[in-house]
């Protein structure tokens, strides 16, 4: 009752004052929450089942390689022969680094060291990017081999029936996942220039922390997808 | 065995018919003594508790632990009642008996095929005989077919890339609806076919007629049976209105616009092939979604609806 | 009259004013009255086209459309109803509307997004809506493959376009779920919630999960259809059945998407017009949790003539039973709370008992559907037709109308004609039976769905349905005009015209921007009818014996 009526008396305060600049209010407060913590606890939660919906749409996915490979153990075995496991290895490492930058940006937020944030936050975005770029050679490759999904596949060097099926689900899954890291690079390049902006400090961080988050949901998919193509035979 | 039907089924007509209807009715008579306890005591409590100018506090117990109980294990032992007897009638419906003879059902856009096992093969008309378990072998030629017989209870969605398996015994001869169930495309409302039970003796003598012209029948009247029985009406029309395909009527020594370009006019040998390879020359104006007949009509049987084509061009 | 009249207090309907004052609105209560323009639209035109349908089922043969149009009508009226109408609904405009004031919180927990999920609500709507000009679909609102990948209809912008509203219902869900959890004010507990709150809470849990796959399932159809990938293509080493796996795993849960909120209002209408504490608040509660949970297991029993193993089938099968049990018991409860009530039946609650009828209906068949044997025979019937209209619009429908009655005066703070609102309520409840209580037995006497033509037996139970969708249609008619009438010269409604003890009716009607001026008092729970007589209730709104009977 009484913690009811506290909180009474602190919202009517800030009713009163809605019209005019609630001047008391932290300036990353937005108007329906009472404070800080809750605001920074509600948006991670939602960040948190936003990423649980990713993990269920390419859980879809993953649950079709898995199909799929049952009725074409032939082909998903001739098929990862095509893909280039340094590229892959190279890749993989990129993306964990640039977990670790995303990381340590945060990091440096909490601890004011903007400077640090900045850097850390750019060196994310170059890995990000290398990343991408060497995607792109894996897969113009594979385009000019005629390596492609479905009535695309025209390439004659595999063995076994359907093997277009293995390059279908390869382009799907590694597609979306390429989707997600290029929204990644915009989400991450926004937040790099509104802590240039000196939008950020310890007080408040939560959209670089939650960018944080997605970023290592895209990384730990890519740990999953590189053993699953490039690795298991 | 009903022959009558009732408000909810039509007439029974396989060894498992009987069995779906007693668990139909009663799930249907459970379900209405439910029904009206809770309407029954619904409108019990309308009448009995309605707002009133002068009225006291209401009541405020909220649970009752032996009423709770109660609505939660009876409906529970219903239900198990019903899912046991459903699943034990369903094995029934679905294991084959060994001694079965076997019917290939082939479904496509929008007829259905059948071969026995002699040679002969019909369409749109599956004949059984009576008293004698048949194993229909399925397969579809284009997208999701289902095979549906509402007076056998019997159901089997005809799948393109795998056989599906069903089985019934005809306990009495007659005819029967035959439905496609699984929607697929225009002709659906039209895919329907009749199963004629007939008795032994009947259908050891329609095997063995297999499927020509019958005594005496002239290759125009034998073409104009094959006209239904092999389900051209379903697309063309010999009264001059357009359907799915161009109508029959007049259509022979007709120029006909082709959607590759150019003009054909109909001859034997443009009829001939576009029945086997019907995607070959397309009319203008239609859609290339005729299905080869391929291993269907016999030589025959094309020449015997050529003959029935141009006699709808020679009225 | 009091002398002297004073300017009404701003409310949410006129605190600003111009067309981006909505269109760029964060208030929740502006959002909810945008998803009700426009689900009404996509209502009226879902509605159109199965007055059509019915039409030409008047008679076998070709009445008043062909087979192609007639395809493309049913294709039309599923997705737009399911999609546009019936899944974002409730959630989406009561949800919207009441969910923050339930929590007595100021609006939910991210507003933007809130906005954002309109926005791709209607984009949504606009891929349909080209689907249809660009040659329209045909497939059924299912999507079936291989038929879909095959026809050559306007397949890809309706699916991208379910995809697209996929979105927006997963949006919305995750705002709901972080609403309730971080939003609620201090002393809302869980238990303290209204049901409503419950069952828009367990509806948010199965949008968040189940939309994904269906999300990824109708992208793979896309991608079939634009690079024939063959992952449903049988001719190229894919399977059709799968599809159908992928496509029931949201699908089925979609249905409980559908009921659950509106089992919510029914709870909120049942206590609130008989005023009567709910029976089994816990029961209830939970029962929609549980309900969630299980939706997610049965997904199977959409085919059981697909040839899926006997393993399989009696698995789903049995599972299905079990979500019989709590919708059930969520039934029998809303019936023992009307014991000792003091009941009401206004217009609300008119269809709130005609919820409890027609779902109950609706509940019953779906044991017939359950049971194996007897689901091979119904499989694809018109007796699945009318069941599932029986519990989507028997249930779905007739609550959401009921929870439009009834919140309405909240809503805009207009009363609206109560004879003719009872008159339509009657109408739709008569004409609903005449049009889906024949179906039952046009299907079990083997009558098929999706059929334009049938065979001649068919005739007198069809021209019967048909008969009965004019007296719905006449039903609709009515509340359309009489609802219209109400926004412009309704009389004014009090804060809380029907004494309702929840949240909502403590502040005034039309909420103020931030939802209360003064917060609520929190001194009683959202169901303590036993401790108020129901007509002492002041001017203000306020229950007037509650404080000395709660002290």
């Amino acid at each position: 009752m009484s913690q009811a009526k506290e909180f009474a008396d602190e919202t009517g305060q800030e009713q009163a004052g809605a019209h005019a600049a609630p001047h008391h209010h932290p300036a990353n407060l937005a108007h329906h929450f009472s404070d800080m913590a809750q605001q920074k606890d509600s948006a991670k939660m939602g960040m948190w089942i936003f990423l649980l919906t990713e993990v269920l749409l390419f859980g879809g996915l993953f649950c079709a390689y898995a199909v799929y490979r049952a009725w074409n153990p032939e082909i998903f075995h001739n098929g990862h022969a095509f893909l280039d496991v340094t590229l892959g290895t190279i890749n993989t490492i990129v993306l964990i680094t640039s977990s670790l930058t995303v990381a340590l940006a945060i990091r440096f937020l909490q601890v004011n060291k903007i400077k640090l944030a900045v850097i850390n936050l750019a060196a994310t975005i170059a890995f990000a990017g290398t990343f991408m770029v060497i995607k792109y050679f894996e897969y113009m490759h594979k385009i000019h081999e005629g390596q492609l999904p479905g009535k695309f596949y025209t390439f004659e060097g595999m063995e076994g029936t359907n093997p277009h099926v293995f390059f279908s689900v390869y382009f799907l899954m590694t597609g979306l996942h390429g989707i997600h890291v290029l929204v990644g690079i915009g989400i991450i390049t926004w937040v790099l220039i509104r802590t240039i902006k000196g939008h950020f400090s310890s007080e408040y961080y939560t959209p670089v922390e939650l960018t944080g988050l997605y970023w290592h949901l895209v990384d730990l998919i890519w740990i999953f997808l590189f053993p699953l193509f490039y690795l298991v035979g | 065995m009903d022959t009558t039907g009732t408000l909810f089924f039509p007439p029974g007509g396989s060894t498992y018919a009987g069995d779906v209807d007693s668990l139909f009715y009663f799930i249907y008579y459970a379900s209405a003594i439910m029904f009206a306890l809770v309407i029954g005591a619904t409108i019990f409590f309308i009448i009995r508790y309605r707002r009133r100018q002068q009225t006291g506090k209401t009541y405020g117990k909220d649970h009752n632990f032996a009423l709770e109980v109660t609505w939660t294990v009876i409906p529970t032992i219903l239900i198990l009642i019903v899912f046991v007897w459903g699943f034990r009638s369903y094995m029934r419906m679905n294991v084959v008996p060994r001694d079965a003879m076997e019917v290939k059902v082939t479904g496509q856009k929008w007829f259905w095929s059948f071969a026995y096992g002699s040679g002969a093969s019909s369409v749109n008309e599956l004949v059984v005989p009576v008293g004698q378990p048949v194993k229909l072998l399925m397969s579809s030629r284009d997208v999701i077919h289902s095979f549906f017989i509402p007076n056998f209870r019997m159901k089997m969605d005809v799948l393109p890339n795998r056989y599906t398996i069903t089985w019934f015994e005809a306990t009495r001869t007659g005819e029967f609806d035959l439905f496609c169930t699984e929607y697929c495309g225009q002709g659906h409302s039209e895919m329907i076919g009749r199963v004629k039970v007939l008795g032994e003796r009947e259908f050891s003598e329609w095997l063995d007629a297999g499927s020509g012209p019958g005594q005496g029948e002239s290759l125009v009247d034998y073409g104009r049976r094959l006209y239904t029985s092999r389900a051209c009406n379903t697309c063309h029309s010999i009264d001059g209105s357009a359907n799915v395909g161009p109508t029959f009527k007049g259509i022979f020594g007709r120029q006909e616009a082709m959607v590759a370009g150019g003009f054909i006019t109909v001859d034997e040998n443009y009829i001939r092939e576009s029945i086997l390879q019907p995607q070959a020359k397309v009319v203008a104006g239609y859609q290339p979604v005729m299905p080869t007949y391929q291993g269907i009509l016999k030589d025959r049987d094309i020449d015997a609806l050529i003959a029935f084509m141009k006699s709808l061009s020679n009225e | 009259m009091a002398a002297t009249i004073t300017a009404p207090a701003p409310n949410y309907l006129n605190a600003t004013k111009g067309w981006k004052s909505w269109l760029l609105t964060l208030d929740h209560k502006r959002i909810a009255i945008l998803y009700m323009v426009a689900i009404a639209v996509f209502f009226l035109v879902g509605g159109v086209m199965a007055m059509l349908i019915r039409l030409e089922l008047l008679n076998p043969g070709r009445d008043l459309v062909g087979a192609n149009t007639y395809n493309k009508l049913f294709t039309l009226h599923g997705a737009i109803m399911i999609f546009l109408f019936i899944i974002p609904g409730i959630p989406a405009i009561l949800g919207n509307f009441l969910l923050p004031i339930l929590l007595g919180a100021r609006d939910v927990a991210f507003p933007r997004l809130n906005l954002a999920s309109w926005y791709i609500f209607m984009l949504g709507g606009l891929f349909a809506l080209y689907s249809i000009i660009t040659g329209s679909i045909d497939t059924g609102w299912t999507f079936y493959t291989p038929y879909s990948t095959q026809t050559d209809t306007s397949v890809v912008s309706m699916t991208l376009g379910a995809f697209i509203l996929g979105f927006s219902s997963i949006l919305t869900g995750l705002n709901f779920i972080v609403t309730i959890h971080k939003l609620r004010l201090p002393g809302i507990t869980w238990y303290r919630l209204p049901l409503f709150v419950w069952s828009i809470y367990a509806t948010a849990i199965i949008q968040v999960l189940a939309t994904p796959v269906l999300g990824i399932t109708l992208l793979l159809l896309v991608v079939e259809r634009l690079a024939g990938i063959g992952i449903f293509d049988p001719a190229m080493g894919g399977d059709p059945v799968l599809y159908q796996h992928f496509f029931w795993f949201y699908s089925h849960p979609a249905v409980y998407i559908m009921i659950l909120p509106g089992m919510g209002i029914i709870s909120e209408l049942i206590t609130t017009h008989s005023h009567k504490k709910i029976f089994g608040y816990k029961a209830v509660a939970y029962s929609s949790l549980g309900i969630a949970l299980v939706s997610f297991l049965v997904w199977g029993h959409h085919m059981f003539v697909s040839g899926q193993s006997e393993l399989a089938a009696m698995l789903f099968s049995f599972l299905t039973f079990f979500v019989g049990i709590p919708s059930g018991i969520k039934v029998f409860n809303w019936v023992t709370t009307m014991y000792r009530g003091s009941i009401v039946l206004n217009t609300p609650m008119l269809y709130a008992l005609s919820f409890l009828f027609l779902f109950s209906i609706g509940g019953f068949t779906g044991i017939f559907l359950g049971a194996l044997a007897v689901d091979v025979h119904l499989h694809d019937t018109y007796f699945i037709v009318a069941h599932f209209h029986y519990v989507m619009m028997g249930g779905t429908v007739m609550a959401f109308l009921g929870g439009i009655h009834h919140w309405w005066p909240k809503m805009f703070g207009k009363l609206y004609n109560e004879f003719w609102a009872k008159i339509a309520c009657g109408l739709i409840f008569v004409g609903f039976n005449v049009t889906f209580g024949s179906q039952f037995i046009l299907g079990s006497q083997g009558m098929p769905r999706r059929y334009y033509t049938y065979v001649d037996q068919y005739q007198p139970l069809h021209a019967f349905s048909t008969f009965g969708s004019w007296i719905l249609g006449a039903g609709f008619l009515i509340m359309a005009v009489y609802l219209i009438h109400s926004l412009v010269k309704g009389k004014r409604a009090g804060s809380n015209p029907w004494y309702s003890l929840t949240m909502e009716w403590e502040t005034s009607s039309p909420p103020p921007t931030e939802n209360f001026i003064e917060l609520p008092s929190l001194t009683h729970g959202p169901y303590d009818y036993d401790k108020v007589l129901p007509i002492n209730v002041e001017p203000d709104g306020k229950p007037a014996k509650l404080k000395e009977a709660v002290s």
